[in-house]
C-alpha cells in the first residue's frame, strides 16, 4: 500500500519512543514545567544544532507562514491561532529540549509567489528550525521546491489531494483517500446512495478528490456518477447547476465547493427547495469555519466527512476547545484544519526530542512512528510517508453551526498519497 | 571624451548611467544573495513598467491587461523548463512517465500538440516574445482600427485578463491550473537554483532591462516617438496629416507586450515557477502603479517605481501587513492627485532646481574649478517630463 | 424523465437566467449612472456594494441581539439605510477625490482603484477577514412551489422585484425629475448647461452619490444570494463594467438589454457546459462583440 521509504527505526529509538509516549501522556495544560524537560536543557547547542539553525541555549526560532490577508485569510486564520496556541502551551511546559519557541510570523497574503518569497526568507535569512504553514495546495506547491532545496521542514495542516510526499514536509491533514473512501462507503451502506452528483470549485484539490470519488463509486461501489461540475473560485451563481442537479436526481450530492462560494451554494440550494429532508448531501469541504458564514438555517441536516469536529466527545478535545476559547473568545469555532494545525507543533516537539536534535534531517528521520495521544481528534501517528494515520468521521450540520457526530471509522485509516487504482 | 559627453547629454543618458551603476555595481555589492534575488524579481516587473511608459505615457493607451503578457512570457518559459524537469527518469512513478506531473494527475496520457515545440529552447524563446505580441496584435488591431477610446480599451483589456485567468485555471490538465507550473529546476542541465546561477540571472535581467530601455529611448528619439506624442495630444490632427494612427498604437502596444513577456520569462527563471496569479486583474493594475509611481513619462523612473513599490510591499508585509493596503491606496490616490508625473516629475520640479541652485551658489562663492558643463539655473522645461500640467490622454 | 419534468426544469432554468439578469442589472445600474452619465470610471464600485452588504450584516446582528422580535421586518429598513450610507460615502468621495479628476478619466480609474484597496482594508479591520453572511428573515428563504417539482427561489424573486423597482425609479428620476433634466443637460453639453444656470458641480456630486447609493442597494440585495467579505467587491467589478460598456455607456436602456443578453448567455451555456467554460465563452463573446462594435449595443450621440 504505502511507498517504499527507508525506515529509520532502530531498537534504541523504539525505547526512546516508549519514553516519549510517557512524556506525551502529560496533561496538555495547567502543568508547570517539569523536571523531565529541565534535563533536556543540558544538551549543548552545538550538539542539537549542527546545521546553523537559529537555535541558542534558551531559544529556538520557528516560522509561521499563512495568509493573514487576502481571500485565504478566511480559512487560514484558524490555523494561525491553533499553531500559536500549541506553541504557547509547549512554551508553558518548558519548551523543546529546554528551549523556548520563538515564532516569526510571515504573511503569504493569499499570493503563491509571496509564499515562495517568504519561505525563502524564513529558511535562508531567519534559519527557522521548522515552519508551520500553507493552506492551499497552490501555496504548498510554490514553497515545496524551496523547502527541498534549502532543506527546511514544513508542517502542512490542510486536508489535500495527495499525490505528493516529501522528506521536508509533514502532512498533518488527511490526504484525499483518507477523507473520501470511507465516507463514500458510509453513504453507500447507511444512506443507500447509488447515484452521485459531483460538484467542485475549479482547481486541483476538488478535481483530484472527485476523480478518486468517481473511481471508488464506479469500481468499488458499483454506483453511478450522474454529473460532475466545476465552477471558478468565488463563483456566486449556482442556479443553473441546481437545475442540472434536479434534472439528474442523484441519491447524493457530493460537494467539494470551497471558500466564499459555499455560502452562495447552500443559500441557493435552500432557495431552490433542496433541503436536507428531501436530499442527501455529503461534503468534504465544509467545516465549522465555513458554517459560520453559511448559517445553520441554510445547511442544517446535510453531512460532512472530516477527521475532526469541534463537538467531538473526548477528554482531549474538551481541554483543547476550552483552551482555544479561553484564548480566542467564546464565540470562536474550530474546524478540521484548525485542529490539524494544532497537531503540528506537538508532533515537531516529539520528533525533536526523539532525535535529540533540531537538525532537519534528523527530525525528519525521527518523525515516522511519532505518536500524539493527546490529539483532540483522538490519537494520531506519523506514517513513514510523512502523513498521519487518522480516523474519518461523519458529522451532520446543525442549526447552531456545529456538527453532530453520526459515525466514525472503526480503525485508523492508513495514509496513501499515491493510491493504486485511483489514478 | 567631449563627444561622449555630448552624446550622453543629447540622449539624456545620465540618469540611465546612474541606474546602471546602481543595478550592476551598488546593489550586488551591498545586498546578500537573498535580497539581490528579490531585486532581480522586482526588475522583472520593471520590464512591464517600461512597456507601460511607452504605451501609456507616450501612446496614451492605458492597458489593464499587461499581466496577461507577463504571464504568457512566463508560461512559455515555464513550459520549456517544466518539460526538462519532467524527463522519464524523474517522473517514473507516474502512470505516463515523461509528461509534466499535473498532466498525469489530470489523466492526460500524452503530451498535447501545442506543448511539443516547447521541447526546444530556441522555439520556446521565440514563443516568449512572439505569442504575447500576436495576442497583443489581435486585441489591439481591431480596436484601434475602430478608434476605441482609452477608457473602453482599458475595460476590454481587463476583461481579457479575466478570461485568461479563468481559462488557465479551468484547463488545468494543460496549464497546471491554480497551482501553476512549479518545481522548475534546470535549464539545459544548468541548475537555476544555485547562488551562482542567481547572480548570473540577476545580471542577465539587469542587462536586458537596460537594453530594453535603450531601445525605447531610441524609439522615443526617432520620428515615431514624436508621432506618438503628437497622437496622444491631438490624435485627430495626426490622422488628418495622413498618418495611420491605429498602426502606431498597435505597434507600441505590441512592443509593450513583448517587454512584459521578457520580464515574465526572466521572472520564471529567477523564481522557479509561474502561476495564474500574475495574469489576473489585480496584478495587472498593480503593474500600472509601478509606472505611475516612477513617472509615466520616464523610462528610468519606471524602473525606480517598480523597485520602490515592490520593496515597500515586501518590507511592509514583513513588518505591518495591515498598513500595506492603506499605503498602497495612498500611493494610487497621491500619485494621481498630487504627483501625476511620479518620482521623475518630483525630480524635475524639486530636486533638479535645488541641485542647480546649490551648484550656482557654490559657483558664485568659490572660483569655478571646471568651466565645463554649466548647469542651467532654472528648471528646464523638458518636453518629456516637464512640470506642465499632467499629460492626461483625454480620449473618452 | 417525464414531460412535466422537462417543462419544470425549463421554467426554472428560465428563472435562473432572469435572476442572474436582475443581479447583473442591479450591479450595472449604479455604474451606468456614474460611468455612462458622468464618464467617471469608478473602480471602487464593488466596494460600495460591499458597504451595502455590510450594512445589512450589521443590522441583522444588531437586530438579533437587541430586537429579536423585529427580525422579520429589519430587511427593507436596512436596505434603505444601505442606500443612505453608500450615498453619503459617495458624496464625500466625490468631494475629496473625483471632482479633481473629471478631465482625466484614466486617472480616476487609478485613483478609485486605490480607494477600493483602502476600503477593502477598512472592511478587514472592522469586520475581520472572514466572510460574513447576515441572518435573513424567514420570508426571504426557501422557495415558492406552485406545483410538484417546480421551485421558484424566493430570494431570486425578491432581487428581481427590487431590481424592477430601482430601475423604474432611476428611469423616472432621470427622465421626469429636475435632477434628471440637469444631469442630461450636463451630459450633453457641460458648458452650455453651466451657462444657463445649472450648477454642474452640484449635479455631478449628486449623480455620483446616487450611483453609489444604488450600488449600496445592490450589495444589500446580494446578501440574500451570497456572502460578503472584504474582497467581495472585486468579484463584481469586471462584470459590472462589461454590462455597462456592452450596453453602450450612456444608454440606460442599453444597460438593461445587455444585462439581459449576458445573463441569458451565461445561464444557458452554464446548463450545457461547465461553469468555468461558460464564463470564458460569455466573456469572450462580449469582448468580440465590443471589438466589432466598440460603442456598445446602443450607441448614443455623446460619445466620440
Amino acid at each position: 500500500m504505502s511507498h517504499d521509504h527507508d525506515s529509520h527505526d532502530s531498537p534504541e529509538s523504539n525505547n526512546r519512543r516508549r519514553l516519549l509516549q510517557g512524556m506525551a501522556a502529560l496533561p496538555l495544560i495547567g502543568l508547570p514545567a517539569v523536571s523531565n524537560f529541565a534535563r533536556a536543557a543540558n544538551i549543548p547547542t552545538a550538539q542539537v544544532n549542527t546545521t546553523k539553525l537559529a537555535v541558542t541555549d534558551t531559544e529556538v526560532v520557528v516560522g509561521q507562514l499563512h495568509s493573514a490577508t487576502g481571500t485565504m485569510a478566511i480559512s487560514e486564520t484558524g490555523s494561525i491561532q491553533a499553531e500559536q496556541l500549541a506553541i504557547d502551551q509547549i512554551n508553558a511546559m518548558g519548551g523543546v529540549l529546554g528551549r523556548k519557541i520563538r515564532v516569526i510570523k510571515e504573511d503569504g497574503a493569499s499570493d503563491w509567489p509571496t509564499f515562495a518569497e517568504k519561505s525563502k526568507k524564513l529558511l535562508i535569512n531567519d534559519r527557522a528550525a521548522c515552519v508551520f504553514g500553507c493552506w492551499t495546495s497552490a501555496s504548498r506547491k510554490a514553497v515545496l521546491p524551496i523547502f527541498e532545496k534549502e532543506n527546511g521542514l514544513l508542517y502542512y495542516p490542510t486536508f489535500y489531494e495527495g499525490l505528493e510526499q516529501s522528506k521536508n514536509v509533514i502532512y498533518t491533514g488527511q490526504e484525499a483517500t483518507q477523507q473520501i473512501l470511507w465516507g463514500l462507503d458510509w453513504a453507500n451502506t447507511e444512506k443507500k446512495a447509488k447515484s452521485f452528483f459531483l460538484i467542485g470549485s475549479d482547481y486541483i484539490w476538488p478535481r483530484t478528490s472527485n476523480k478518486i470519488a468517481r473511481k471508488h463509486i464506479e469500481n468499488k461501489l458499483k454506483g453511478k456518477v450522474v454529473g460532475e461540475e466545476y465552477y471558478p473560485l468565488g463563483h456566486t451563481n449556482f442556479n443553473s447547476l441546481i437545475n442540472k442537479i434536479k434534472l439528474a436526481k442523484p441519491d447524493c450530492i457530493y460537494a467539494v465547493v470551497v471558500g466564499g462560494s459555499n455560502v452562495s451554494f447552500y443559500k441557493q440550494l435552500k432557495a431552490a427547495g433542496i433541503t436536507a429532508d428531501k436530499q442527501f448531501l455529503l461534503t468534504i469541504s465544509v467545516t465549522e469555519d465555513e458554517l459560520l458564514g453559511i448559517g445553520g438555517e441554510n445547511s442544517a441536516g446535510f453531512y460532512a466527512c472530516m477527521k475532526y469536529f469541534q463537538s467531538l466527545d473526548n477528554p482531549n478535545n474538551k481541554k483543547f476547545v476550552e483552551a482555544f476559547k479561553a484564548k480566542y473568545g467564546p464565540k470562536s469555532v474550530i474546524g478540521d484544519v484548525t485542529q490539524a494545525g494544532y497537531l503540528g507543533p506537538w508532533l515537531w516537539k516529539a520528533a525533536v526530542e526523539k532525535a535529540k536534535s533540531f537538525d532537519v534531517a534528523k527530525v525528519a528521520a525521527a518523525s515516522p512512528g511519532i505518536e500524539f495521544k493527546e490529539a483532540p481528534e483522538g490519537y494520531v501517528k506519523i506514517h513513514e510517508n510523512h502523513h498521519l494515520w487518522s480516523k474519518a468521521r461523519i458529522g451532520q450540520m446543525t442549526m447552531d453551526g456545529q456538527f453532530k457526530v453520526i459515525a466514525e471509522s472503526p480503525q485508523l485509516i492508513v495514509p496513501d498519497p499515491f493510491p493504486k487504482g485511483y489514478q | 571624451m567631449d563627444s561622449l559627453k555630448a552624446l550622453i547629454k543629447r540622449y539624456q543618458l545620465g540618469s540611465l548611467l546612474l541606474l546602471t551603476l546602481l543595478l550592476v555595481v551598488v546593489l550586488p555589492l551591498t545586498l546578500d544573495i537573498f535580497r539581490l534575488n528579490l531585486v532581480g524579481k522586482y526588475l522583472c516587473y520593471a520590464f512591464v513598467a517600461v512597456g507601460l511608459v511607452m504605451v501609456w505615457g507616450y501612446g496614451g493607451v492605458l492597458s489593464l491587461g499587461q499581466g496577461v503578457f507577463f504571464g504568457l512570457g512566463g508560461y512559455a518559459m515555464a513550459m520549456f523548463l517544466k518539460l526538462e524537469a519532467s524527463d522519464p527518469e524523474s517522473t517514473k512513478i507516474q502512470s505516463t512517465p515523461g509528461i509534466p506531473d499535473f498532466m498525469d494527475w489530470n489523466q492526460i496520457t500524452s503530451l498535447p500538440a501545442f506543448w511539443v515545440p516547447f521541447k526546444s529552447l530556441p522555439l520556446a524563446l521565440l514563443a516568449v516574445v512572439l505569442v504575447p505580441m500576436a495576442l497583443a496584435w489581435l486585441i489591439s488591431f481591431a480596436m484601434f482600427k475602430r478608434r476605441v477610446g482609452g477608457v473602453y480599451f482599458a475595460i476590454i483589456t481587463q476583461a481579457v485578463a479575466l478570461i485568461c485567468t479563468v481559462l488557465i485555471i479551468g484547463q488545468q490538465g494543460y496549464t497546471g491550473g491554480v497551482n501553476g507550473m512549479t518545481d522548475l529546476k534546470t535549464m539545459l542541465g544548468w541548475d537555476t537554483r544555485t547562488d551562482s546561477a542567481k547572480y548570473i540571472l540577476y545580471f542577465l535581467s539587469a542587462g536586458l532591462l537596460i537594453a530594453s530601455i535603450l531601445l525605447c529611448m531610441w524609439i522615443q528619439k526617432s520620428k515615431l516617438g514624436t508621432l506618438l506624442l503628437a497622437m496622444r495630444d491631438k490624435e485627430d490632427r495626426v490622422r488628418f496629416s495622413g498618418y495611420d494612427v491605429a498602426m502606431f498604437k498597435v505597434f507600441v502596444f505590441c512592443l509593450a507586450a513583448a517587454l512584459s513577456a521578457i520580464g515574465g520569462a526572466m521572472f520564471t527563471l529567477q523564481v522557479g515557477f509561474m502561476s495564474p496569479s500574475f495574469v489576473g486583474i489585480v496584478p495587472s493594475i498593480e503593474m500600472v502603479i509601478f509606472a505611475a509611481v516612477g513617472g509615466r513619462m520616464s523610462l528610468v523612473g519606471a524602473v525606480y517605481g517598480a523597485l520602490l513599490v515592490n520593496f515597500g510591499k515586501t518590507y511592509f508585509s514583513e513588518t505591518a501587513p495591515d498598513l500595506w493596503l492603506f499605503l498602497m491606496a495612498a500611493l494610487f490616490i497621491g500619485v494621481v492627485l498630487a504627483f501625476p508625473n511620479g518620482l521623475a516629475g518630483l525630480y524635475e520640479s524639486h530636486i533638479k532646481p535645488w541641485i542647480a541652485r546649490r551648484l550656482a551658489a557654490r559657483k558664485a562663492g568659490a572660483t569655478p574649478r571646471t568651466p565645463a558643463a554649466p548647469t542651467p539655473p532654472a528648471p528646464p522645461a523638458s518636453p518629456m517630463s516637464g512640470s506642465a500640467p499632467p499629460a492626461a490622454p483625454a480620449q473618452a | 424523465m417525464s414531460l412535466t419534468d422537462m417543462y419544470n426544469i425549463a421554467l426554472m432554468q428560465g428563472f435562473a437566467g432572469l435572476s442572474l439578469f436582475a443581479v447583473l442589472l442591479l450591479m450595472g445600474l449604479g455604474l451606468a449612472i456614474i460611468f455612462g452619465q458622468m464618464g467617471v470610471i469608478n473602480m471602487a464600485h464593488g466596494e460600495f456594494m460591499a458597504i451595502g452588504a455590510y450594512t445589512i450584516f450589521l443590522f441583522s446582528t444588531l437586530t438579533q441581539n437587541y430586537l429579536p422580535d423585529a427580525m422579520q421586518a429589519y430587511f427593507p429598513f436596512a436596505i434603505c439605510v444601505a442606500f443612505v450610507i453608500a450615498f453619503i460615502v459617495g458624496w464625500f468621495v466625490e468631494w475629496a477625490l473625483i471632482r479633481h479628476l473629471y478631465k482625466r478619466p484614466l486617472d480616476t480609474l487609478l485613483a478609485t482603484w486605490g480607494l477600493s484597496l483602502g476600503m477593502q482594508q477598512m472592511f478587514r479591520s472592522t469586520f475581520g477577514p472572514k466572510e460574513v453572511s447576515p441572518t435573513l428573515p424567514d420570508w426571504l428563504m426557501g422557495s415558492w412551489a406552485p406545483s410538484e417539482g417546480l421551485d421558484i427561489p424566493i430570494n431570486g424573486m425578491f432581487v428581481l422585484a427590487l431590481t424592477a423597482l430601482v430601475t423604474g425609479l432611476v428611469m423616472l428620476a432621470l427622465y421626469k425629475s429636475r435632477w434628471g433634466l440637469r444631469v442630461r443637460a450636463t451630459v450633453s453639453n457641460r458648458v452650455m448647461a453651466n451657462a444657463i444656470g445649472i450648477n454642474t458641480k452640484k449635479t455631478d456630486r449628486l449623480t455620483f452619490a446616487i450611483g453609489c447609493g444604488i450600488a449600496g442597494v445592490a450589495g444589500a440585495a446580494f446578501t440574500t444570494i451570497g456572502s460578503t467579505g472584504p474582497t467581495s467587491g472585486q468579484l463584481y467589478i469586471v462584470d459590472s463594467f462589461l454590462v455597462v460598456t456592452f450596453g453602450g455607456a450612456a444608454s440606460l436602456l442599453g444597460t438593461v438589454v445587455s444585462a439581459f443578453g449576458i445573463a441569458q448567455t451565461q445561464s444557458i451555456s452554464e446548463f450545457f457546459m461547465t461553469g468555468s467554460m461558460a464564463k470564458v465563452l460569455t466573456l469572450s463573446l462580449i469582448v468580440l462583440i465590443l471589438m466589432m462594435r466598440p460603442q456598445g449595443l446602443f450607441a448614443s450621440k455623446v460619445r466620440r
